[in-house]
């Protein structure tokens, strides 16, 4: 652990990390000049052996094997389990540096290493680094040419193991160390029956808390800011506009009953610029902010380690919550997470399972908000629904989809107290992922369904699907716009239900049928990318048949 | 005995991966094999994993691959 820190150290460029292996499931480029040579710096996933599997791992094994100079990072908390795949680089004659990352804490673990002596008997040199904090990172760039081809013969893994231990009783001592608080909290969070407690306290309380910070966002700093000093500009455009009532309707939208109304009007600037920064970004904030700090703390391998009892009996290993709980921000990163597991057929199924049942932290925003003003109840009814569906859904493919399924083995790291800056730096770019993706879309889908409702295409459509919608899902014919754009942006089109006016359960039933119904283009277009074409289209073919018939079924039932 | 029938706080040594090629490869990589010394921190319920402590690091091993890691815990 610690590539992608050190990559941002000695590039400049940030790349995700986190307190568990397979955050980086792709890589990343930079170059870095020294002197006047430039070095072309690629961040690679993590392995541990040159036996690849899971998809990152094959990613890894290419980088490694067209790369010039091997920066090999191991964890000296962890040096006999990391060097494992450094002597397999080593006997492949890969030029190296070998760096030891997190020194401050194997020094504060009790773990003394003597550089000077693997230095010795590697042949490469060997650069302690705390990357977190930059130290050592200077020492590194300057080893960047003194990389070396060792001396090392290829040999079986009983043979390498054997020379790992003899090398490691030289070069490295543990002295004792009290044990700390930290370590209890360790013991209690895997025990059997307090770690379930506490799982489930921390999803709970997760929800609870990024709706706490949305909300206090939302109600404390937009929507001031929106109603005390965009609206009287809005109004003054408007007022502006009256040339011409073609672009009045454009950017502003229609009146609801004579005034502008930021949620409903459907202008491109009302609408369109309120919904994804008022409502949306508000949770994508809240949302990547608790799931930051749940990452640098080190609680998602835990949490896989507990869940892979239960998600064993649903076909899946335990690993399988990581994408999924990252599908929760955006279903397009959650798919690409799925690059951690082994085999096809798991990927398939995870990917499928968050296309159907996970929905973002975008479509959530706008469940909260607009199911919110009936209460608590409403929205807890439609997770619960989701969770069913996703449960039901993976028995069924289960059942149904042969394959190997490989069993769990993770390192779990331990717990580490985040740093601000780090936590600070992700929330950052994955807010910047979420304003570049969206807000384009989001302006020109308002654009267009502005345009549809003026031309009179969206009645026609609405008329032609009134009869299905109405008799099966219990939804007005306009419904029908809302379950096309939710292909464009899911967020958006949850907004387009409140100028309808549902009652609860409509409200209920759509929310559920559009996040079910199809995937957004963006989700699309990764699952094509990482499935191929067939995967693409049964996922979507289960997408569309499970949501007609949880749709039609909650109309009977509600 | 395998992972899965020792005492959490029991401690041991691996005799033997009773499991096929893929098996025994995959806990080679992580350092699991026959000669190595190990620790059993828990056993989680509902047929979950196992976590042991083998050297610095602590690994969580899924049930099915548990029972094929054949240990004898030292008094």
């Amino acid at each position: 652990m610690g590539k992608s820190v050190i990559f941002t150290q000695l590039s400049g460029v940030y790349a995700i990390s986190s307190n568990y292996p397979g955050t980086t499931v792709d890589y990343s480029k930079s170059t870095v000049r020294k002197n006047d040579t430039w070095f072309e710096l690629i961040d690679a996933p993590g392995i541990y052996a040159l036996a690849a599997e899971a998809e990152a791992e094959k990613i890894a094994e290419r980088l490694i094997e067209e790369a010039d100079i091997v920066v090999n990072v191991v964890d000296a908390t962890n040096l006999e389990r990391n060097l494992f795949l450094t002597f397999e680089l080593l006997e492949k004659r890969k030029p190296m540096v070998l760096v030891l990352n997190m020194w401050d804490e194997a020094q504060k673990r009790g773990i003394e290493i003597d550089r000077e002596a693997l230095e010795e008997a590697l042949g490469v040199p060997v650069i302690p680094v705390v990357a977190t904090t930059g130290e050592g990172i200077k020492d590194l760039i300057r080893a960047l040419d003194r990389a070396q081809i060792p001396k090392l013969i290829p040999q079986d893994h009983e043979k390498r193991w054997e020379e790992i231990g003899n090398l490691l009783s030289k070069v490295q001592r543990f002295s004792y160390r009290e044990p700390q608080w930290i370590d209890f909290l360790y013991q209690a969070t895997i025990s059997p029956v307090g770690g379930l407690f506490i799982g489930i306290g921390v999803l709970i309380g997760s929800f609870f808390l990024v709706r706490l910070i949305g909300e206090g966002i939302i109600n404390y700093v937009f929507d001031p800011l929106f109603s005390h000093f965009y609206l009287p500009l809005l109004e003054r455009l408007d007022q502006l506009l009256t040339f011409s009532p073609f672009l009045q309707n454009l950017l502003i939208g229609q009146k609801i009953e004579g005034a502008i109304n930021l949620e409903q009007s459907l202008g491109v600037l009302s609408t369109g610029v309120y919904v994804p920064i008022a409502v949306v970004l508000p949770y994508v904030l809240a949302f990547y902010l608790v799931l930051g700090l749940l990452e640098d703390i080190g609680y998602l391998p835990r949490l896989a380690v507990l869940l892979d009892g239960l998600f064993h009996r649903l076909g899946l290993h335990g690993y399988a919550i990581v994408p999924t709980l990252l599908g929760l921000g955006c279903n397009v990163p959650g798919i690409l997470g799925t690059r951690v597991l082994e085999s096809e057929v798991e990927r398939f199924i995870v990917a499928t399972l968050i296309s159907v049942a996970v929905p973002c932290a975008a479509q959530q925003a706008l469940i909260i908000g607009v199911l919110g003003d009936f209460g608590m109840g409403p929205v807890i009814l439609v997770y619960s629904v989701l969770f069913v569906v996703w449960l039901v859904t993976a028995l069924l493919l289960k059942l149904t989809v042969p394959g190997y399924r490989p069993a769990l083995i993770v390192e779990i790291p331990p717990y580490r107290l985040p740093y601000p800056r780090a936590v600070a730096s992700k929330l950052w770019m994955r807010t910047r992922e979420f304003l570049k993706d969206a807000l384009p879309i989001v302006l020109l889908g308002v654009l267009g369904i502005n345009l549809l409702y003026t031309t009179h295409v969206f009645s026609i459509l609405a008329e032609a699907f009134s009869p299905f919608l109405s008799r099966w899902l219990g939804l007005p014919g306009e419904a029908i716009l809302v379950l096309l754009l939710g292909f464009l942006r899911k967020d958006l089109a949850m907004s387009l239900l409140i100028p309808l006016q549902l009652s609860v359960k409509q409200l209920i039933i759509s929310s559920v049928m559009l996040a079910m119904f199809f995937p957004c283009v963006a989700t699309f277009v990764v699952i094509l990318r990482e499935l191929g074409w067939k995967r693409l289209l049964e996922a979507i073919g289960i997408m569309v048949s499970l949501s007609l018939l949880v749709g039609g079924l909650l109309n009977i039932i509600l | 005995m395998s992972l899965v029938e020792m005492q959490p706080g029991q401690e041991g040594i691996i005799v033997e991966i009773d499991g096929g090629r893929g098996v025994v490869d995959r806990l080679w990589v992580m350092g699991i094999f026959p000669g190595k010394k190990i620790v059993k921190l828990s056993s989680l319920p509902a047929q979950g994993p196992v976590v042991i402590k083998v050297g610095n690091q602590e690994l969580a091993l899924g049930r099915g691959m548990a029972q094929k890691v054949i240990v004898e815990v030292t008094p």
